[in-house]
């Protein structure tokens, strides 16, 4: 085991995937030579060659369409976009192609690819570089929607998109990039898509957060044991589609109290969905009305005003406090 | 056709301004939490702003990109509006909304500066489009990096202007390198301005550190456009003395390749002339300088002194 940062653990599953299964290509802007805006695809272009690390053009819809093309004849790309503002200049192909190859072929041409880009605010940087519209993706049937958390999951997810026969849009919480190390085991280690965890257990009120989310959540949680007793369950989706609810609905009828983290804008946002499940298949549990702690409706703010618009661990104890006084 | 003398002091003054702004931003992002998110300059670069603005008039309009300082200050910007938009600012030219990187001046018809590769092209078409359709003799200038002619928007925008003849001028600015790709290692092409042929328009190639050969080259675009003979590409050979962002380490770029073209420096080649002919005297430019550099001044002190837009103001102008 080794202490790594996500970049580094990112760079550990490319690495050792492409060692393994030769179908593993890597392409994108400056991911070979420069090795990445955020060095996530560092030293791959040295040990695998410039076969297999392609530094392309500035052209999204073309690296996104090769890897559709590419996926469609035998090999598993992986491209990188360099922010996930950037992947709109391939929104035709991602939703167009990618997402519906196999399905419009009855199963004969699934598109085994992934797309990488970061996402999410906390670097201070314009609009397109931190953003976090998600749900584009989330939203589209066929597409897997998959957004790790901290170092250990997002290397074995990664190893997982990268081996799962549908195209997987894996975004990275920049934020997370470099904030803290973890163990992250050498040897080979996996994730299912499409499951939940539980990052930490309580029976009083449930949090429900994903990606950079998830560590504001447990601080919340952590303070609410500290200042009020009180034990708050974290919920890390991980996947937002195909999306697990069997983890947070259990845990919502455990704790009747539930709040539901993301930096992406409110409206239409993860939480609608989140939520419209609860009420499926919860509601008889509920002992105060759901809350959500989100972005605004607005793209979002630059520098100064960042920090007001992406929820952080004050917002989410103010509101978690709320739902928890609330009597039904 | 000679370039009046008005015309010349105008780009050296352009030019200079656009330095000494940028210089000052330089050492103005090393200072941590000062200016948010990226910054990106066009040191070395100046000329072709400085160039083309000063072939244009009041009602011609310029899109532009990321690399935008020495096309918005040569177009006309006030320096203070954009160095406080830099600094993220209320008093900004956009409110503190846009940073470096959106600058946005319709005043001075510079309506949209944008960050995303290739975004501009096809709205400088449109507002093209719109100069005709409204008989106003004006033309609209796009600039874009070698980068960006990569991306399909600006394929399709050529071919556009070209069929309906629009009053467009795509200027490139190929300043030998797209993040950390080299010209090479991203087109085949040996020029930029290759591809007009495919699209059945001037494609011309010309020394973009040369100020008057950009003024020349920009002038004769404009008066094709506005004569309704259709849209023109430029290439300007130029280069770019930083890093794509200050934060980028330039580890690409050859010592040697920087200091080459550092010797090719827009300024003193425009400035020697001028003073060789007896266009502008020591102490002219003397005080030129002074001027430059007391604006400059003014828009940090300006920058530094205005608050951060309330937080609330985030929410605004989401809708009319
Ligand atoms: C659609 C899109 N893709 C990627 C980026 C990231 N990016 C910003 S500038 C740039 C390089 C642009 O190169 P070029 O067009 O040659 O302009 P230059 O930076 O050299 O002025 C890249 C890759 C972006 N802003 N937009």
């Amino acid at each position: 085991m080794s202490k790594l940062t996500m970049v580094q653990a990112l760079n550990l599953a490319l690495r050792q995937e492409m060692a393994k299964d030769d179908r593993v290509i890597v392409l994108g802007e400056d991911v070979g030579r420069d090795g990445g805006v955020f060095r996530v695809t560092e030293g791959l272009i040295d040990e695998f060659g410039e076969e297999r690390v392609l530094d392309t053009p500035l052209a999204e819809a073309g690296i996104v369409g090769m890897s559709i093309g590419m996926a469609v004849n035998g090999l598993r790309p992986v491209c990188e976009i360099q922010f996930s503002g950037f992947t709109y200049q391939a929104f035709h192909q991602i939703e167009s192609h990618a997402a519906r190859m196999r399905w419009r072929t009855q199963g004969r041409l699934p598109v085994p690819m992934v797309l990488r880009a970061p996402y999410g605010g906390g670097v201070r940087a314009l609009e397109h570089h931190s953003e976090s519209r998600e749900v584009y993706y989330a939203h589209t049937p066929g597409l897997k929607m998959v957004i790790p958390s901290g170092p250990r999951n997002a290397r074995a997810l990664l190893v997982s998109a990268i081996r799962d026969p549908d195209p997987v849009i894996f975004y990275e919480p920049k934020a997370v990039y470099r904030a803290y190390r973890e163990e992250v085991p050498e040897e080979e280690e996996t994730l299912p898509l499409g499951r939940s965890q539980v990052a930490r257990e309580g029976g009083d009120i449930t949090l429900i957060a994903y990606g950079a989310m998830v560590r504001p959540a447990l601080e919340a949680a952590q303070r609410l044991e500290e200042e009020n007793g009180v034990q708050a369950e974290v919920i890390d989706l991980l996947t937002l589609a195909p999306l697990d609810d069997s983890l947070f609905t259990a845990s919502a009828r455990k704790t009747g109290r539930v709040l539901v983290v993301h930096e992406a804008p409110r409206s239409f946002g993860p939480g609608a969905e989140i939520v419209t499940r609860l009420v499926e298949q919860s509601f008889y549990h509920l002992e105060a009305p759901i809350r959500r702690v989100t972005g605004y409706d607005i793209v979002i703010p630059l520098f100064a005003r960042e920090k007001s618009y992406l929820p952080h661990t004050q917002r989410i104890l103010k509101a978690a406090r709320e739902v928890l006084e609330t009597v039904a | 056709m000679p370039i009046p003398k008005a015309k010349k002091l105008e780009m050296l003054r352009s030019l200079l301004l656009a330095r000494r702004f940028e210089e000052a931003l330089t050492e103005l992002c090393q200072i941590e939490g000062k200016i948010p998110g990226m910054m990106i300059l066009c040191t070395g670069q100046e000329a072709v702003g400085a160039g083309v603005c000063a072939a244009l008039q009041p009602q011609d309009a310029i899109i532009s990109n990321h690399r935008s300082h020495s096309h918005l200050l040569a177009k006309g910007a006030d320096p203070k509006a954009l160095m406080a938009e830099i600094f993220g600012k209320r008093t900004g030219c956009n409110k503190g909304k846009s940073g470096t990187l959106h600058l946005a001046v319709p005043e001075v018809n510079a309506p949209c500066t944008t960050t995303v590769v290739g975004g501009g092209p096809p709205i400088a078409v449109g507002r093209a489009f719109a100069q005709q359709y409204r008989q106003e003799k004006a033309v609209t200038v796009c600039f874009i990096g070698d980068g960006a002619t990569n991306e399909g928007s600006f394929h399709e925008a050529l071919n556009l202007a070209s069929l309906w003849a629009l009053p467009v001028i795509f200027v490139c600015e190929n300043n030998l390198y797209a993040g950390a790709q080299r010209f090479e290692e991203h087109t085949r092409a040996p020029n930029i301005a290759d591809r007009a042929a495919g699209y059945a328009m001037p494609g011309v190639v010309v020394d973009g550190n040369d100020a008057l050969a950009v003024y020349t080259s920009a002038s004769e675009a404009r008066a094709r456009a506005v004569a309704g003979e259709g849209p023109t590409l430029i290439e300007y050979k130029t280069y770019r003395w930083r890093g794509h962002g200050e934060s980028d380490l330039q580890l690409y770029q050859p010592k040697e390749e920087i200091a080459a073209w550092q010797a090719t420096c827009p300024i003193p080649k425009l400035r020697a002339e001028m003073l060789a002919q007896g266009l502008i005297g020591a102490e002219a430019l003397q005080a030129m300088e002074s001027d430059i550099a007391a604006i400059v001044q003014e828009a940090i002190r300006f920058a530094e002194e205005s608050p951060y837009p309330e937080p609330h103001e985030a929410l605004e102008d989401v809708f009319a």
